[in-house]
């Protein structure tokens, strides 16, 4: 079965980080990839995300669902931009160094190139961070991290179950799937994509009246046994931050301030050596 | 002394019902009692529950009138923490109630609520856990634990919070016989060393009576109809009035005009006195009573030989398994959760590929088949009716497989009304699904199943959670169909369903094929019970009491009588 959103238990130390500090690592990196256009900033950050991917001893097999997901996006949002505006390259850079001509409204150019080239490092330097807190962050201890940082733990805890059910509920997905194949009702690829969409849209009324149950049941059973009785509650599966957790919160927040820096210094967020 | 729950003509109404669920309810519980509160479904027992842990009043809303006190003070007053303290509860879906992500987390959830120091509920869960034996699984997800390990981790979630009573929601319900046994004795060896009170609310009768109970508490319709001792309740006709299930060995012993009466100690098959004019009773029956009838010897029609299978996480879930299935039988499939049982009916569909051996259906390879293909001869319907059913209107949802197969409209018609003739759903059939009770869902999913006429249809555990009536309901319909020509597949662990209603069980462990025998046969066989997580039926103690050797000729000649007096 397809592991779309999940924790994979690894020894490494990007495990051994808080679940805050790698929410917080990962807001920053985010950040920071997105103030800056320039290019000597954002070919590192992908070739970082790659070196952590490694420590985490999280392999490409584990996100590849994910992965193709994305990198379909990635493609299909680079075409929009050149379809509809072909010329937002030379707009930014402010120059047009014409290439070749694919027809009167669609001229490739340098400019543009090297903005598509931006957007993909973008990318390249996002989704593997996404992934990387996504695998190695423990949906309870992330909890009892979300809390310590500020969070009402209720809200925490919610998000922390959140986490919990998914697999849960893929399996009970597949599980009603087989069934209703089982009467008739195709969803293999022999049958048109909108036909297999329909199908599955049916699973989703079994599949909800049973979370609600699901929900009811849990939602007693958090009670009976106190659940929002205080304003505080402690954390089985709470571990305090470690040096290395403050080290990587500093590196991340000095990578903002590098890129907001960058950014005033040069006067513009993009950067383009043929300028 | 004063009792520690004390109900004072208590009436209760839910705000979305017209009539009261509870009405003028009066029971006192002292402390140290064990009590057991019996009835068929919809009798008032899980809302009687909800008031004493306090959902009621403070999670579902409605009125009540009288009084509810818990250790004197008025539970309306109280709030659901305060009152979390007092009572502890284990829920009857240990799956749905496990709220942590692992067996430490989930121990300690209560006392995190409380705002223990960390290093503290270390100490405590380690305690508790080593208490109900789980210690070893502290840090496994509830998804690698059996039914019986995460109904412990429920009970010491409970018990890490000292609370004086302790509350069970139909602790038998999803657990195997031998993993319900061992739950029987769990709690009542709790009740010992902690001196709790405890309540357990169950309609399995002779499951909950394998340890002693001081009281049953019997009710009906929303009140109480018996509040006695289990000797004074076996002795009296209250059972069957309020069709709840006489004890195996007491109904034989019925059957041999043996009176039970409250002095000779019926309430377990240890404790009864039975004197020798009663052992006699019981030889004569037994000596005169014909053998069942022999197994038939119909054409096979489904035959699995040599199958084997293992899931892609390398763990084999079938290992060289053969079953033929003949025409017209009602077939048992047994065994512990994670056997086999249910790998070996999706091979079958065609969920799974074996990795080994061959399927045929009337010699034809099933393999060779797509799941569709398949279910146009074998149908399958799944535990719980919720997952299966996806149509709005009931008619609809029995039509959806007719439909998916082209089948022109007015034959679809014609299909679905006759097929909601046999299955008692025809009055209803304008109804929408969510109107129906979950007996009359699993119904409509079964209907849905038989509409394509199979040949062989497979169950996958038909009567789990059923009361009585309801089972007896579910199981008088199958034999309704089987006698029509349909073969019954049935995948259980209920060893009542197999005495009642199977010829022969076909009883699975780790994988592998353990037995392929008369039921009467496997539930006499303390070997194969052990191996497969069955238990020994009452009937054997009671052949072995009164001299009888053979415990298998017994049981089959219960099996006689008792179908006899049914039919």
């Amino acid at each position: 079965m397809i592991n779309i959103f999940n924790y994979i238990e690894r020894q490494s130390p990007i495990h051994r980080l808080t679940g805050a500090t790698k929410l917080v690592c990962f807001l920053l990196w985010s950040f920071a990839s997105m103030v800056t256009y320039d290019t000597r900033i954002l070919a590192v950050l992908p070739v970082a995300a790659v070196i952590l991917f490694g420590v985490s001893k999280i392999r490409l097999k584990d996100v590849k669902f994910i992965l193709s997901v994305t990198a379909v996006f990635m493609v299909l949002n680079n075409l929009l931009v050149f379809l509809f505006s072909p010329m937002h390259g030379c707009e930014i850079y402010g120059s047009v160094t014409e290439l070749f001509r694919i027809s009167a409204r669609y001229v490739v150019t340098r400019e543009q190139l090297w903005y598509h080239l931006n957007l993909v490092l973008k990318y390249l330097a996002q989704i593997p961070m996404l992934l990387l807190f996504v695998t190695t962050t423990d949906p309870s201890e992330f909890a009892a991290s979300l809390n310590k940082i500020g969070v009402n733990y209720k809200i925490a805890y919610s998000v922390a179950l959140a986490l919990r059910y998914i697999p849960d509920i893929q399996r009970e997905y597949h599980d009603i799937s087989l069934s209703q194949q089982a009467r008739g009702i195709e969803m293999s690829k022999k049958e048109s994509l909108v036909k297999r969409l329909k199908a599955a849209s049916a699973i989703l009324i079994p599949l909800i009246l049973s979370s609600m149950d699901r929900i009811e049941i849990i939602s007693n059973a958090m009670e009976l046994r106190g659940f929002g009785k205080g304003k505080k509650r402690s954390w089985y599966m709470a571990r305090p931050f470690t040096p290395a957790d403050i080290l990587s919160m500093i590196i991340c927040g000095l990578l903002l301030v590098l890129a907001i820096i960058d950014t005033a210094k040069m006067g513009t967020r993009f950067w383009y050596p043929w300028a | 002394m004063d009792p520690i729950i004390k109900f004072h003509n208590f009436t209760w109404k839910y705000n979305a019902q017209a009539e009261p669920t509870l009405h003028d309810i009066n029971l006192e519980i002292f402390e140290g009692e064990k009590v057991l509160i019996c009835g068929p479904s919809g009798c008032g027992k899980s809302t009687l529950a909800h008031c004493i842990n306090g959902l009621i009043p403070f999670s579902y809303k409605g009125e009540s009138s009288g009084s509810l006190t818990i250790f004197g003070k008025e539970t309306k007053a109280l709030s659901i923490f305060d009152m979390s303290k007092m009572v502890g509860t284990v829920l009857q879906d240990s799956d749905g109630q496990f709220v942590g992500l692992t067996v430490a987390e989930d121990i300690a959830f209560a006392l995190e609520n409380d705002c223990v120091p960390q290093k503290e509920l270390f100490e405590r869960v380690a305690k508790v856990a080593g208490e109900v034996s789980v210690g070893e699984h502290l840090h496994h997800a509830p998804t690698e634990l059996s039914g019986g390990q995460k109904q412990r981790v429920s009970l010491a979630g409970v018990m890490v919070d000292d609370v004086p009573v302790l509350l069970f929601d139909e602790p038998l319900a999803n657990l195997d016989p031998a993993t319900g046994k061992q739950a029987i004795e769990l709690i009542d060896e709790i009740k010992r060393t902690r001196n709790a009170t405890v309540i357990i609310i169950e309609h399995r009768l002779e499951d909950v009576l394998w340890r002693d109970v001081d009281r049953v508490i019997l009710m009906q319709d929303g009140r109480i109809a018996a509040d006695v001792t289990p000797d004074e309740l076996l002795s009296s006709d209250l059972l069957k009035t309020y069709g709840i299930r006489e004890p195996l060995y007491i109904t034989a012993l019925k059957y041999a005009g043996v009176e039970i009466l409250p002095e000779k100690a019926p309430h377990s098959i240890r404790s009864i006195n039975l004197s020798d004019d009663d052992v006699n009773a019981v030889k004569n029956w037994y000596f005169k009573a014909s053998e069942g009838a022999a197994p038939g010897n119909g054409e096979i029609l489904l035959n699995a030989e040599h199958i084997s299978f293992a899931y892609d996480n390398g763990r084999k879930a079938l290992d060289d398994v053969s079953v033929a299935v003949r025409k017209g039988e009602m077939l048992a499939i047994v065994g512990r959760n994670g056997a086999g049982k249910s790998t070996f009916s999706k091979l079958v569909c065609g969920f799974e590929r074996p990795r080994n051996g061959s399927l045929l259906f009337k010699g034809q390879d099933l393999m060779k088949l797509s799941i569709k293909e398949r279910a146009d001869s074998i149908g399958y319907v799944m535990q719980n009716p919720n997952q299966m059913i996806s149509q709005v209107m009931i008619a609809d949802e029995v039509a959806l497989g007719l439909k998916t197969r082209g089948v022109p409209e007015e034959e679809i018609t014609r299909r679905v009304e006759d097929t909601l003739k046999i299955c008692g759903l025809y009055p209803f059939r304008k109804w929408p699904v969510s109107a129906l009770s979950y007996g009359q869902k699993k119904r409509v999913t079964i209907a849905s199943i038989l509409v394509l006429d199979p040949e062989i249809i497979i169950l996958d555990e038909p009567t789990a959670g059923q009361d009585f009536r309801h089972y007896t309901e579910i199981m008088e319909f199958l034999r309704e169909i089987n006698r029509r020509g349909i073969t019954v597949v049935m995948i259980t662990h209920d060893m009542h369903l197999m005495l009642e209603y199977c010829d022969r069980a076909v009883v699975l462990s780790d994988g592998r094929k353990l037995a392929d025998a008369h039921c009467a046969a496997v539930l006499t066989d303390p070997d194969l019970i052990e191996r497969a997580s069955l238990k020994l039926t009452s009937l054997y103690d009671l052949a072995h009491l009164c001299g009888i050797e053979d415990a298998e000729g017994f049981v089959r000649c219960f099996i006689a009588c008792d179908r006899e007096v049914r039919a």
